[in-house]
Order: C-alpha cells, then sequence, then structure tokens
C-alpha cells in the first residue's frame, strides 16, 4: 500500500470512472441500476479522487510513463500541487454532482441512461487525464475527449434544434481553441537547438513538458506562445471575445451537466493557462499581464452586465460564469505582472486569489446550476416570468439557492467573500510598481472589479427573488415539490463546501501555498523579504484570522463575523420576547390598502432590470417594441442580443461562406474531372521532384 | 484585566451607538425643522417611537416566509457588528481585526440583500419595486463607498480601520487632496445609502416615490421597530465612519475606559454638526428623479476613483 503513489491511485480511480461508464453502457436501460448504483459509485470515486489529491498537495511531483498512446509516443503523466488543486476541485465538484444525478435522472426522458453514464464518466476521467497529461499528446487527447463527450452530453436532446445548434457552436469555438493550443505547444516545443543538457535519445522527447520547461525563448516566440494559449485556453474558459458559446451550451444542456462544465470545465482551462504561463514559459512579460487583466476586466463587466437582463434561469448562470471567468483571468494578469516584476509576494498573493476563486466558483456554481435542476423538473419551466414563491412549495432547494446565491454575490461571511478580498488586497498593494502608467490603470482596474461585485449581488438578487419569493405567477406551480433525497444530499455536500471555503480560509490558503511555491517560489504563509519567520507563523498558526500579508494591513475573522451576527440575532430575539412579546397576527398583505392583489403585480424578470437595461443601454443591441398608450392591443417585446455575435462571428462566417462558395467551382460532381485533378497533381509534383 | 478591559470597551462602544444613533436621528429631525421654520419634534421621538411599535403586534401576510421574519433581525445585527467594528470612541477596540473596510462594506451590502429579499418576499409590486430601486442605488453606491476606502487606504497603507484612523489622525491638520475628493464622493454616497434628499425622501407618503420605505411597507409592530433602530444606527455608522476618516483627530488610540470617556464630548460635538450640515443639506436639495439617481451615485465614483489617481500622482513619494 505504502509504496503506490498518489498518482498511481489517481490514475486507478480514473480508471475507475472509465469502467463505470462502460458498466453503465452495457447495461443501457436498466435505469434503476445506473442512476443508483452507478452513479453514487461515481461520487465516490470522485471523493476518493478529491482525497488522494489532496494528500498530494506539498508533496513532490510524482511521474509516470503509461504505456498507451502511439508506439514510440507513450503518455506522459505528472502529478504535482497545480495539478492536485484542480483535481481537488474536480474531485470534490463531481462527488456533488454525482450524487445529485443519481437522483435527478428521470425514467424515460431523453436518451437511454446508460449512454448517458458513459458520457458523463468518459467526460470525467478525461478532465482528470488533462489535469496530469505531462505531455502535449497526452493533453491534446485528453482535450479533445472532454471536449467531445461535453458535446455529446450537451445535444443530450438532440431533437430539439435550439440544442443542435448551441451543440455545434460549442464545438466549433472548442476546436478553434483546440487548434490554437496545439499551435502553442509546438512553438513550445521548437526551442533553440542549443540545449546541450538534453539527452539526445530521440526527437520524440521533444513533446514532453519537461523539455518545453528547458526551452528558454526568445520574446517573439514566447510572446507567440503566450497569446497561443490565452486564445486556446481563453476559447475554453469563456473569454471575451470567444465567450458566445457559454449562454448557449450551458442552458441547453442537462443542468448536472451544466453545472460540470461550469463548475469544473472552465477551470481546465484556467488550469492550462497556469500551467503555460507560470511552468511551461521561461519568463513571463509585464504587459502580457496587462493585456491578460484587461481582457479579464472586460469579460467580468460584459458578463455580469448581461446576466443581469437574461429571463432564463441558466443563462444568466451562463453569464454570471463568464463574469467569474473574467475576474479569474484579472488575477492572472496581476500575478504574472507582479512576477515580471519580481515581485514574488504580491504574486503569490493574486496567485492564491486565483486559485481560491477557482475552489468557490466550482462549490457555488454547481450548487446554483443544480439548484435550477430541482427547479426546472418541479416546474418544467426555466424562464423565470413563470416562476415565484417556490420557497413555500421547496424550502430545501430555496435555503441552499440562498446559500449559493449569497456566495456568488461575494458576501462575508462565505466563500464568494474571501477570494474577492484577495484579489482587492492584491490590488491595493500596488503602489510599488514600477512603470507609473501601470500603477494608474491598477486603480482604475480594482474600481472596475468592485462594480462588478456589486452587479453581481443585484444579478442574484433577481434570481433568488423573482424564482423563489413572491407569490407564484403561474397556477401548476402549486405542484412544485421539492427535490428528492439523493439530491437533496448533492445539494448539501456543495453549500458545506461553500460554507467550509468560507469559515476556515487560513487552512485553505496554507494548502493553496504549495501551489504558489511551486509556481513562483513564494507564499503567503512563508517567510519572505518582509516577514520574518516566527511572525510568519504566528500568522499561520491563528486559525481565526485571515491576514495574508500582516494583521496591521489587512484582516478578516469570518467565524468571528458569522458568530457576532448569530450572537446578536440570539440575543436581539430573547430580549424582543421577553421584555415586550411575540404576538402575531396572520392576515392579508398590506399593499397600502389596494384591495386587488394578483401575482401578476409584482416584478416579472424583465421588470426587475428594467432600471439596469435603461442604464446600460448602450452594451446591449436591443430589439424592443413598446407599445404606445393608443395601441388596441398592446404588444410588449423586448429582445437583447449580443453585439459580438453581429460584429465579429456572423461577419466571419459570411466570409467562411464567401470563400467556400469561390472554392466550390472546383467541385464539379464528374469523376473525368477528379480524375483530371489528380493526374494534374501527379504531374507537378513529378516536376517539382526532378526539379 | 486586559481582555476584561476590551471587553468592556467594546461594550461600551455598542452602548453608546444604540443609545446614540436614535438621538442623532432626532437631532437631524430637529435641524430639518428649524432650518425650514417649524415646531421642531422632541430629540427623544425615535425612542418612543420604538417603544410604541415593540408594544403592538406583527401582523403578517398570508404568504409570508420565514425569511421574511428573520430578515429585520439579521439586518439589526449586521448594522450593530458595524457599529461595533467603526473606531468611533477608541482605534484600538477588540473586534477592530475581525473585519476591515471591505469586510465592512460587505456587511453592508449583506444588509442590503436581506432587506431587498424581504421586499420581494409578500410578492406585492411596492415590494418589489423598492428592491428593484434599492439595487439600482447600491450597486453603484457600493463600488463608490470602496473606492473612498481604498483612498484612505493608500494613504495609510493598510484597511483596516483601525490603522486607517490612527494615520490619518497622527498627520496632523494637513488637507490630502485625494482625501478632498474621497470626502465629496463619501458625502454623496452617504445621502444615498442613507435615503436622504436628494436620492429618497425619508418621509414620503407617497408609494411611487419611495425607495426604502417600499421594501419595508408590510412591516409591523416589533419588526419594523428593529428595522427602523438599524435604519438610525446605520446612519450613525456612516456618520462615524465620517468622522474617522476626515475629521479623525480625538479618537484615542488606547482601550482605556477614562480615554473613552474623555473622547465622548468631541463626538457628541462632531455629530452635532455632521447632523446639522446633513439637514442643512436637505433642505437645500430637491429629490431627483429615480434615474437620475445611478447618474449621481456616478458622479461619487468617478470622484472616489480621482482620488486615488490623485493619490497616485501628487501625493507618492515617485
Amino acid at each position: 500500500m505504502s509504496n503506490l503513489l498518489s498518482l498511481d491511485w489517481a490514475l486507478v480511480l480514473i480508471v475507475s470512472w472509465l469502467v463505470i461508464g462502460v458498466a453503465g453502457l452495457l447495461l443501457s436501460h436498466r435505469f434503476f441500476l445506473i442512476s443508483r448504483v452507478l452513479f453514487p459509485l461515481g461520487a465516490i470515486v470522485g471523493l476518493a479522487l478529491a482525497c488522494v489529491a489532496f494528500g498530494a498537495l506539498g508533496n513532490a511531483a510524482e511521474e509516470a510513463v503509461l504505456p498507451l498512446g502511439l508506439p514510440d509516443l507513450p503518455f506522459h503523466v505528472r502529478l504535482d500541487s497545480l495539478s492536485a488543486v484542480f483535481l481537488l476541485l474536480l474531485g470534490g465538484a463531481a462527488a456533488g454532482i454525482s450524487i445529485y444525478c443519481a437522483g435527478y435522472f428521470r425514467k424515460g426522458e431523453g436518451a437511454a441512461p446508460g449512454l448517458q453514464c458513459m458520457l458523463y464518466h468518459v467526460f470525467l476521467a478525461s478532465m482528470a487525464m488533462v489535469l496530469l497529461a505531462d505531455d502535449a499528446y497526452a493533453f491534446m487527447v485528453a482535450w479533445e475527449t472532454m471536449a467531445l463527450s461535453s458535446f455529446f452530453l450537451v445535444t443530450t436532446d438532440h431533437l430539439i434544434p435550439e440544442i443542435r445548434r448551441a451543440g455545434y457552436l460549442y464545438l466549433l469555438i472548442a476546436h478553434v481553441g483546440a487548434i490554437c493550443i496545439l499551435l502553442c505547444f509546438g512553438v513550445l516545443h521548437g526551442g533553440s537547438e542549443a540545449n546541450s543538457n538534453l539527452t539526445q535519445v530521440s526527437n520524440y522527447a521533444n513533446y514532453t513538458f519537461t523539455h518545453m520547461r528547458a526551452q528558454q525563448h526568445n520574446t517573439l516566440w514566447a510572446s507567440a506562445a503566450f497569446f497561443l494559449a490565452l486564445f486556446g485556453f481563453g476559447a475554453k474558459a469563456g473569454l471575451l471575445p470567444l465567450h458566445v458559446w457559454l449562454p448557449e451550451a450551458h442552458p441547453a444542456a442537462p443542468s448536472p451537466v451544466s453545472a460540470m462544465m461550469s463548475g469544473v470545465m472552465l477551470k481546465t482551462a484556467i488550469y492550462g493557462m497556469l500551467r503555460v504561463s507560470f511552468d511551461l514559459l521561461y519568463t513571463q512579460l509585464w504587459w502580457w499581464g496587462v493585456i491578460v487583466l484587461s481582457l479579464g476586466l472586460a469579460s467580468a463587466l460584459f458578463g455580469v452586465v448581461f446576466s443581469a437582463v437574461q429571463n432564463d434561469m441558466k443563462r444568466l448562470l451562463a453569464y454570471s460564469s463568464i463574469e467569474n471567468i473574467g475576474l479569474l483571468f484579472v488575477g492572472i494578469g496581476l500575478a504574472l505582472t507582479f512576477k515580471s516584476f519580481g515581485m514574488m509576494t504580491l504574486a503569490a498573493l493574486a496567485l492564491t486569489a486565483v486559485l481560491y476563486h477557482c475552489l468557490n466558483h466550482a462549490a457555488f456554481k454547481s450548487l446554483l446550476f443544480l439548484c435550477t435542476g430541482s427547479v426546472l423538473h418541479a416546474t418544467g419551466s426555466r424562464n423565470l416570468g413563470k416562476l415565484g414563491g417556490l420557497i413555500h412549495q421547496m424550502p430545501w432547494v430555496a435555503w441552499l439557492a440562498l446559500l449559493g446565491a449569497i456566495s456568488s454575490a461575494g458576501l462575508p461571511p462565505l466563500n464568494g467573500f474571501v477570494s474577492e478580498w484577495l484579489l482587492l488586497q492584491a490590488f491595493l498593494f500596488t503602489p510599488g510598481l514600477p512603470h507609473a502608467y501601470i500603477n494608474m490603470l491598477v486603480p482604475v482596474a480594482a474600481a472596475a472589479v468592485a462594480l462588478t461585485a456589486a452587479l453581481a449581488g443585484f444579478v442574484m438578487v433577481k434570481f433568488f427573488g423573482v424564482v423563489f419569493l413572491g407569490r407564484p405567477r403561474e397556477e401548476s406551480l402549486s405542484q412544485a415539490h421539492d427535490a428528492s433525497l439523493l439530491e437533496r444530499i448533492g445539494l448539501s455536500w456543495l453549500g458545506a463546501i461553500c460554507v467550509v471555503l468560507g469559515l476556515f480560509p487560513v487552512y485553505v490558503i496554507e494548502k493553496i501555498d504549495n501551489v504558489t511555491r511551486l509556481l513562483l517560489g513564494a507564499g503567503l504563509y512563508e517567510a519572505n523579504e518582509m516577514y520574518s519567520t516566527a511572525e510568519t507563523a504566528a500568522r499561520a498558526s491563528n486559525w481565526l484570522m485571515l491576514t495574508p500579508i500582516h494583521p496591521d494591513r489587512a484582516s478578516y475573522m469570518p467565524v468571528v463575523f458569522l458568530l457576532g451576527i448569530l450572537v446578536i440575532v440570539a440575543i436581539v430575539f430573547l430580549l424582543v420576547r421577553n421584555l415586550w412579546h411575540n404576538k402575531e397576527r396572520v392576515s392579508g398583505a398590506w399593499d397600502c390598502g389596494f384591495p386587488l392583489q394578483t401575482a401578476r403585480m409584482q416584478d416579472t424578470a424583465e421588470g426587475f432590470s428594467q432600471p439596469l437595461r435603461q442604464v446600460f443601454e448602450p452594451f446591449y443591441r436591443l430589439q424592443s417594441d413598446i407599445p404606445t398608450s393608443f395601441d388596441k392591443s398592446p404588444r410588449y417585446r423586448v429582445i437583447v442580443e449580443d453585439h459580438f455575435w453581429y460584429w465579429i462571428y456572423l461577419p466571419i462566417g459570411r466570409t467562411a461562406d464567401f470563400g467556400a462558395k469561390l472554392v466550390a467551382f472546383l467541385q464539379q460532381g464528374r469523376i473525368s474531372v477528379y480524375l483530371l485533378y489528380s493526374f494534374i497533381t501527379l504531374v507537378i509534383l513529378l516536376f517539382l521532384i526532378r526539379g | 484585566m486586559n481582555t476584561l478591559a476590551a471587553i468592556l470597551v467594546q461594550f461600551f462602544e455598542l452602548l453608546a451607538a444604540l443609545l446614540l444613533a436614535p438621538l442623532l436621528t432626532g437631532w437631524v429631525n430637529q435641524c430639518r425643522a428649524w432650518l425650514q421654520n417649524k415646531t421642531a419634534p422632541p430629540m427623544m421621538l425615535p425612542f418612543r417611537q420604538y417603544a410604541k411599535l415593540l408594544e403592538k403586534e406583527a401582523v403578517l401576510a398570508n404568504n409570508v416566509s420565514s425569511l421574511f421574519r428573520m430578515a429585520p433581525y439579521i439586518i439589526f445585527a449586521c448594522m450593530a457588528l458595524a457599529s461595533m467594528i467603526v473606531p468611533t470612541l477608541s482605534s484600538s477596540l477588540m473586534l477592530a481585526p475581525a473585519a476591515d473596510a471591505i469586510a465592512l462594506v460587505g456587511l453592508f451590502a449583506l444588509a442590503r440583500i436581506f432587506i431587498a429579499l424581504a421586499g420581494m418576499d409578500i410578492g406585492t409590486a411596492f415590494g418589489s419595486l423598492g428592491a428593484r430601486r434599492e439595487m439600482l442605488i447600491g450597486f453603484l453606491a457600493e463600488p463608490a463607498l470602496l473606492m473612498v476606502f481604498f483612498t484612505a487606504s493608500l494613504i495609510s497603507k493598510s484597511t483596516s480601520l483601525s490603522t486607517m484612523v490612527e494615520a490619518l489622525g497622527q498627520r496632523g491638520f494637513i488637507v490630502y487632496p485625494s482625501l478632498a475628493f474621497a470626502g465629496v464622493a463619501f458625502t454623496m454616497v452617504a445621502l444615498a445609502e442613507n435615503a436622504r434628499i436628494p436620492v429618497d425622501n425619508p418621509t414620503t407618503h407617497l408609494e411611487l416615490t419611495m425607495i426604502h420605505e417600499a421594501m419595508i411597507l408590510e412591516y409591523s409592530g416589533r419588526h419594523l421597530a428593529l428595522i427602523e433602530c438599524a435604519v438610525a444606527l446605520k446612519l450613525y455608522v456612516y456618520f462615524c465612519l465620517g468622522v474617522a476618516l476626515f475629521v479623525p483627530w480625538g479618537i484615542p488610540e488606547g482601550a482605556d475606559l477614562l480615554n473613552l470617556l474623555q473622547a465622548l464630548p468631541l463626538l457628541l460635538l462632531k455629530l452635532a454638526v455632521g447632523g446639522f450640515l446633513l439637514a442643512l443639506i436637505e433642505t437645500i436639495s430637491a429629490k431627483m428623479r429615480v434615474f437620475r439617481a445611478p447618474e449621481f451615485l456616478g458622479t461619487a465614483f468617478m470622484l472616489a476613483v480621482l482620488g486615488m489617481l490623485v493619490h497616485l500622482l501628487l501625493e507618492t513619494g515617485k
């Protein structure tokens, strides 16, 4: 037992996911076995993977060579702290989502359950493989498997044309991204020939990450590699302007698949970005960081402004994911800038904020998507305008969704606040930057991040308030039922992760320090040029107080915060009840004395967001049909669309169509013409070879 | 012994907040009445209002949820915790390390979210109107407040409120241009967040002009008493924040009860002057249209960001 490395355990668990998938395929229509046995097994495997990864944090990197792949091109795998933290994320989220799936999939709905099971577990296994891959070949194979399996999962209900279209767009952009990632690896592997340290075994050894790490590219090629990686991983993550697939694919997929894609798959793109920019590239330039920061800010603002005006629950959450990915790229850009100037402690702070936010986002976004899944099952509707008052029928889902919403809005004492706090602290530490212009960009960036966080609060109030509070907007909502036991377990698991990540940040950051030490050589709880070992040890041992730099600079004690609020609530409640009274009377709603109250008088989703739509009008492409006072049958219609689709994607599509039409004259349809083409090609090649 | 003294100081600070906050509201109402040539209501009126409301029974709508019942307690607890964190009478409070400036803004945001959700709970038109408008004001007010804190934190090199107060108080009577920008921005944000003219009229009876009042229309009895007290506490906390950031001289550094009692008269003087200024602003301004409020707050946001940039340009030694 003891001579099995963590890496071996991880590989065994990945294989067991694949075995579960194949078992599901073989048992293709035995619904009860698949949903009550195989999916919970998958959840247990996920939990085990999370434990293995947790244990591997902080250990030295473990490598192995798998006999898969082509004869002279085996797969290399490696488990270091960076992979471990993302595997922890994958395992933890997969545990909750798989248990939820066990209760979610209903008999007789959609595709065969066995096929779903296989695709889902292949998806999980391929994501784990992406995180463990140590060479370009294994990485690309796993990346493609991830894209394909998620494509088939997204198009589960492929009989509906919108879903097919969404899946096609997703696959298209995923492959454009994959081409860029492949080119990036190509640039990284072709380094200078004068690397005399490498053993000249064979040229094939060049495709490993170890070889790429040793290369030292000049500025041009390093920048080319970096921007190809940014484009490729940004396409998968949903960074502006490659985000258009996200708001289509996430609503089209079944809710657990959306949760998995949004919570975990987007993070594999972040993993790729971190791996390439901090680990594989030899040096980082400051202007890369500024560009990444700007793109991240643009994505964050765009995402939150669009999510505020959505009427479909899942589209709202999809745009919110774009916002969070933007914030992650802001942190990455900041870390790159700091690292390029040699300010390692600050880079560690920014990187810690990024990794913490990855963990947080996986937890609360999955929780929110799964809650929308329960609501969709109970009511049959994704449209916010047909929901309302569900807190009475579905209390479990409602309270856990409130937990997710408060985390997503970045409010203390839950987890969203911790990562936002760390990111803002990283911004505030900046007056030491050498370049005066970057120094001035930073407060503006901090202002934009604060604005994004406040708008996220707006979005979550709209989401929770319109769906769960108020009166039901449709008659059929009285039939809604709460989530089943397995669904509740899945939701509670993710909710508990949110609470733990929010209340005990010091433990989590101590673990994340292993990753920052690996990538940057500095950690938050490590002695550095500013503070001595004794002070740092004192900071690290105080699990109550989160002080990334020093208590005088900034401190936050989430447990005291929460206890303070709870104690005051308890004292006030008891005082008021005992010194005065607890009497109450139930009656009709006051509503300022208006006698007629219907459910249609409360805000619809469009109504709630109308002020924001007016404020941010230049951002949207609006088509509105507003009635005047003289219309006999007034009609109200507002459609909000994305400018990027019309400015970038449609022109590119038209150009591609045009180019294809130009080339189409080659397709004459007669075999004599095609034989003529082969003959001409042969003649030309013979001529060239002769010459 | 030190811990006991610290706990006493913390408790005294909370007590001072609970007693002074309704008095401050009463004082502002008195000043406003004097400026408008009316007979002033007594300064103790808020206390009597709370006592009256606590005596009454709470009438709840029939589709009320537990969120509605819990929200007044949570909002009151948030404001009470805020009053315990802000360095009013001493800059080394026991609970001060629990939350820095960013966490304080988060605390206000938490209270705002709960009151907005409580407004949407019953499902009346006015509740959701209030919630929607409150979030419209809040989405710009919160970052503007955060930027004001960032400006102060750039000067004092810390986001901890205690360190900010100590650093700003020790500098003598120097006027920082960045703090001037931040001060104007803070005043505008304080007016918006506390539902004062020119953003919202706290004494309006017309529902369509309400922002804050519309969300609490359905509350009565002890719930309404708690919310009104929380509103008064919020105004008090904002005043104390303004005092701490912009006129911090006189806030003692130690956690000594005697020092606190000596600081109390100075605090009362600052609050009295501030209250009069607030009443003056309310009297000479008119309430603006709801859709002008984002412009107003956008101006505050821009001023606060300008404050930060001015600091980086003019006040750092590079």
